[in-house]
């Protein structure tokens, strides 16, 4: 018995929003009578953390707090229009969306508030703490809450914006496949060290080092999330998922979480990421979708480090136990020990 | 996790505020205490459970159903079959004009995989709806079935799905989506090596820890609302409102809070019965599925077949690569055909290579229709590219990392899809990893740069 380690690298990148574009998403944006703005949207939080970007690019639009903002999503009833939450799509369609609503909620706001200061509403800035200035002499403010008010009882006037996005439809040349398929890509790469048990083709992922380039991160901390759950997802298909095990033979399929094979706590490597910035030319401040791409790169590096152990190619997937070893005892090596 | 700033640092704008600060997640402390209300936290008076018979054969001929002796257990209130669906046969990408409709919401004349919807039972408990889907009687004629993919292609091959006419979707008069650039020809005869390889995944489950469903609730002003945890709410109120032939405003749907979604949650397939079951029997119905449903039932990942052919010259370029992937879409498109669609346009991965030819053929087989999944049509192409990226490297005995870093896109390189790159940091982004993983650079790849152009 011996245990053999190796080390593979894998590159990738990622197409942001649906293949094509053609998907649109509102956003409205009002203030309210309580300091509070309200966001309306009928986009669904997957649990990646959607509704917490979303009233950050709307306190950094508007240049106030962010827990002033509130996300109201998602009903059909009350929110305009969004295609859905998938495509790494959310955080850049949606977001762009946004930013057009608040731009608008903004000048609006800045207008009350120049009548009320009795400056140029060009003159005037938000502090992002809660407060409308005058360029250069702060001391001549008010609270952005007493212009969100003196709009509604004193000017009869609305502090609200209407956003969309849309990136237009493209249609590919049916004889050369020529197209449009996205306006940005994220990019990864990831170096993953194994080591493969040459008596029982079991690998263990001892280490998965990946850089992520991400146009710009708008929660850091979600990123790595999202990052760390995504390479998670990565190394489970690599090495263990299916729902038919004998593909194409139907036979065998699992049917819970018992038979559905997962890595457990204890199968969890050690992770390292490093985040790079090269904003999208269309991004909410340059963002990119990234929630997809993070499984990929590591399936392919954990295949090519398990090669770089003991020279064997399992070229399907997943890559079980069997599969190695299969490929060990064809190639006749029985250990490290004979390879070497 | 590193913040790596010393690339692209003149392009990015300085002084933001409230992005770029790492907030935490709004709703994680009910998340995580239990507070968080789910679709199925919901209960309402009087709520129904549907619960579906369905097919244990991977294709057959149904000759006859018979209802009777699940009409009498006690607590069903309704049984659904086919003639209940104003517009029985759909799918779900007509909304981005997607043909041809291809898929009943409850089988008709035939089953086309193991597990498919044929008769839907309303009972007023889950027991009641279970005893009543053991007892309706339905008899199948066998059919032949086919299961892999280029087996599914050949002449004579049993016909999966009629309303196709053949086993593959059509583009535009084409048998595959098709990507076209250079001469491939004359790409292979240049080659100092032409290698190549097959790569083949299976399917893949979702797992998420919450199961796809939903309750629909008659309200009092005629309307329906539905509370699901779809992650595409208009996807779903358009399907739905088509397939049961009512006018888009006579439906709501809320959701926005899912226990796991990675693109299983974008088919359209509890909602509309649940509603045309609220609808009849005018209670709150609830079709939510078992895990063993989740597991083997609702759309998986697709398994792809790949075979990768390239033509590598000595120094390292790659002057040639032949794609031909097969999408198994099983039973019926769903979002398969844009899937594939997405695959070739992917190809051929993150490369400048003069000579591309890309043929991405969406399948169908007999069994559980595959659908959008986290990476659709990218992960698994993904696996075979840069398994042969790291088999040509070894090929032509250069270092894998130094090898990717000469053959990557650089902005202005033209795309096979006949785009011009922009935005690339592809070469930053293995830079950045290789420091990361204490992988040596040579100085010429430590060097190069995505903004700078080389000559090729």
């Amino acid at each position: 018995m011996s245990k053999v380690r190796g080390r593979g690298v894998a590159a990738v990148n990622y197409p942001t929003g649906m293949n094509l574009g053609g998907d649109p998403s509102q956003a409205l944006v009002h203030a309210t009578t309580t300091g509070n703005f309200v966001v309306s949207l009928s986009s669904t939080d997957l649990g990646q953390g959607l509704k917490t970007v979303m009233a950050q690019i709307c306190a950094e639009t508007l240049g106030v707090p962010v827990e002033t903002i509130i996300i109201d999503t998602a009903d059909t009833d009350t929110g305009p229009h969004c295609m859905g939450t998938f495509a790494s799509r959310g955080t850049h369609r949606v977001g762009n969306a946004i930013i057009m609503a608040a731009t608008e909620a903004k000048k609006a706001l800045m207008d009350v508030a120049a009548d009320e200061l009795e400056v140029d509403a060009d003159d005037l800035e938000t502090d992002g703490k809660g407060n409308i200035q005058v360029k250069g002499a702060p001391t001549r403010s008010m609270p952005v809450f007493q212009a969100a008010l003196a709009a509604h009882f004193k000017h009869g006037k609305t502090v609200s914006g209407r956003g969309i996005f849309l990136v237009q439809r493209s249609y590919p040349e049916p004889e050369t496949g020529h197209m449009r398929p996205a306006t940005c890509y994220a990019h990864a790469c990831t170096v993953a060290e194994v080591e493969v048990d040459t008596e029982t083709g079991e690998v263990a992922v001892l280490s998965l080092k990946s850089a992520y380039e991400v146009g710009r991160a708008l929660n850091p901390k979600m990123v790595e999330q999202q990052i760390v759950g995504g390479a998670w997802m990565g190394m489970s298909h690599a090495l263990y998922e299916t729902t038919e095990p004998y593909y194409p033979a139907r036979d065998h399929g699992p049917v819970d979480f018992n038979e559905y094979l997962m890595p457990g706590p204890g199968d969890i490597p050690e992770f390292q990421a490093a985040i790079l910035e090269r904003p999208s030319e269309d991004g909410p401040f340059g963002a990119k979708g990234v929630g997809e791409m993070t499984a990929n790169s590591p399936i392919p590096a954990i295949a090519n480090a398990i090669f770089d152990a003991v020279g064997v190619r399992v070229d399907s997937l997943p890559i079980t136990p069997e599969k190695v070893l299969r490929g060990i005892l064809e190639k006749g090596i029985a250990s490290s020990e004979q390879r070497k | 996790m590193e913040h790596v700033k010393q690339f692209f640092a003149s392009e990015r704008p300085e002084g933001l505020k409230a992005v770029g600060v790492s907030e935490p997640r709004s709703d994680i402390h009910g998340h995580v205490s239990g507070q968080t209300r789910y679709y199925a936290d919901r209960t309402f008076p009087g709520m129904l459970y549907l619960m579906m018979v369905r097919s244990p054969h991977h294709h057959a001929r149904i000759l006859s159903v018979d209802t009777s002796q699940a009409e009498k257990v006690p607590g069903v209130v309704r049984i659904l079959t086919h003639k209940d669906v104003p517009k029985n046969v759909y799918t779900i990408l007509c909304l981005i004009q997607v043909e041809p409709d291809d898929e009943p919401c409850l089988a008709a004349d035939k089953v086309r995989y193991k597990g498919e919807q044929v008769v839907a039972v309303i009972a007023d408990s889950v027991a009641a709806a279970r005893e009543a889907v053991a007892r309706v009687k339905v008899a199948y004629e066998e059919l032949p079935a086919v299961f892999d993919v280029e087996e599914a292609l050949k002449p004579g091959a049993p016909l999966v799905n009629e309303f196709h006419g053949q086993n593959w979707f059509v583009y535009e008069g084409h048998h595959c989506r098709r990507v076209r650039h250079g001469d491939i020809d004359k790409g292979f005869a240049e080659a100092d090596f032409v290698i190549e390889e097959r790569y083949q995944s299976s399917p893949i489950e979702h797992a998420p820890v919450e199961t796809t469903g939903c309750i629909v609730v008659p309200e009092a002003n005629g309307r329906y609302t539905c509370h699901s945890n779809t992650q595409a709410l208009f996807f779903t109120l358009d399907n739905s409102a088509l397939i049961l032939n009512q006018p888009f405003q006579k439906l709501r749907l809320v959701g926005g809070t899912v226990g796991g979604g990675f693109g299983g949650k974008v088919d359209v397939i509890v909602e509309p019965i649940a509603f045309l079951a609220a609808m009849l029997t005018g209670r709150p119905v609830k079709y939510a599925f078992s895990r063993e449903e989740e597991m083997q039932v609702s759309s998986p990942r697709a398994a792809e077949r790949i075979y990768v052919k390239d033509g590598v010259m000595r120094n390292g370029r790659i002057v040639a690569r032949q794609v031909r992937l097969y999408v198994d879409a099983g039973a019926y498109s769903r979002h398969s055909p844009y899937g594939t669609t997405k695959a070739a346009a992917h190809m051929p991965g993150p490369y400048t290579i003069p000579n591309v030819h890309v043929d991405c053929h969406c399948v169908y087989t007999n069994r559980t229709p595959s659908s959008a999944m986290r990476g659709f049509g990218v992960t698994i192409g993904d696996f075979a590219l840069e398994v042969q990226m790291d088999k040509l490297a070894r090929l032509v005995g250069i270092d894998p990392i130094e090898f990717r870093i000469r053959n990557a896109y650089r902005d202005g390189d033209m795309k096979a899809h006949g785009e011009t790159t922009k935005g690339a940091a592809l070469i930053e982004t293995i830079q950045a990893a290789s420091t990361l993983a204490g992988w040596p650079l040579s100085d010429e790849a430590r060097r190069a740069s995505s903004t700078a152009g080389v000559v090729r």
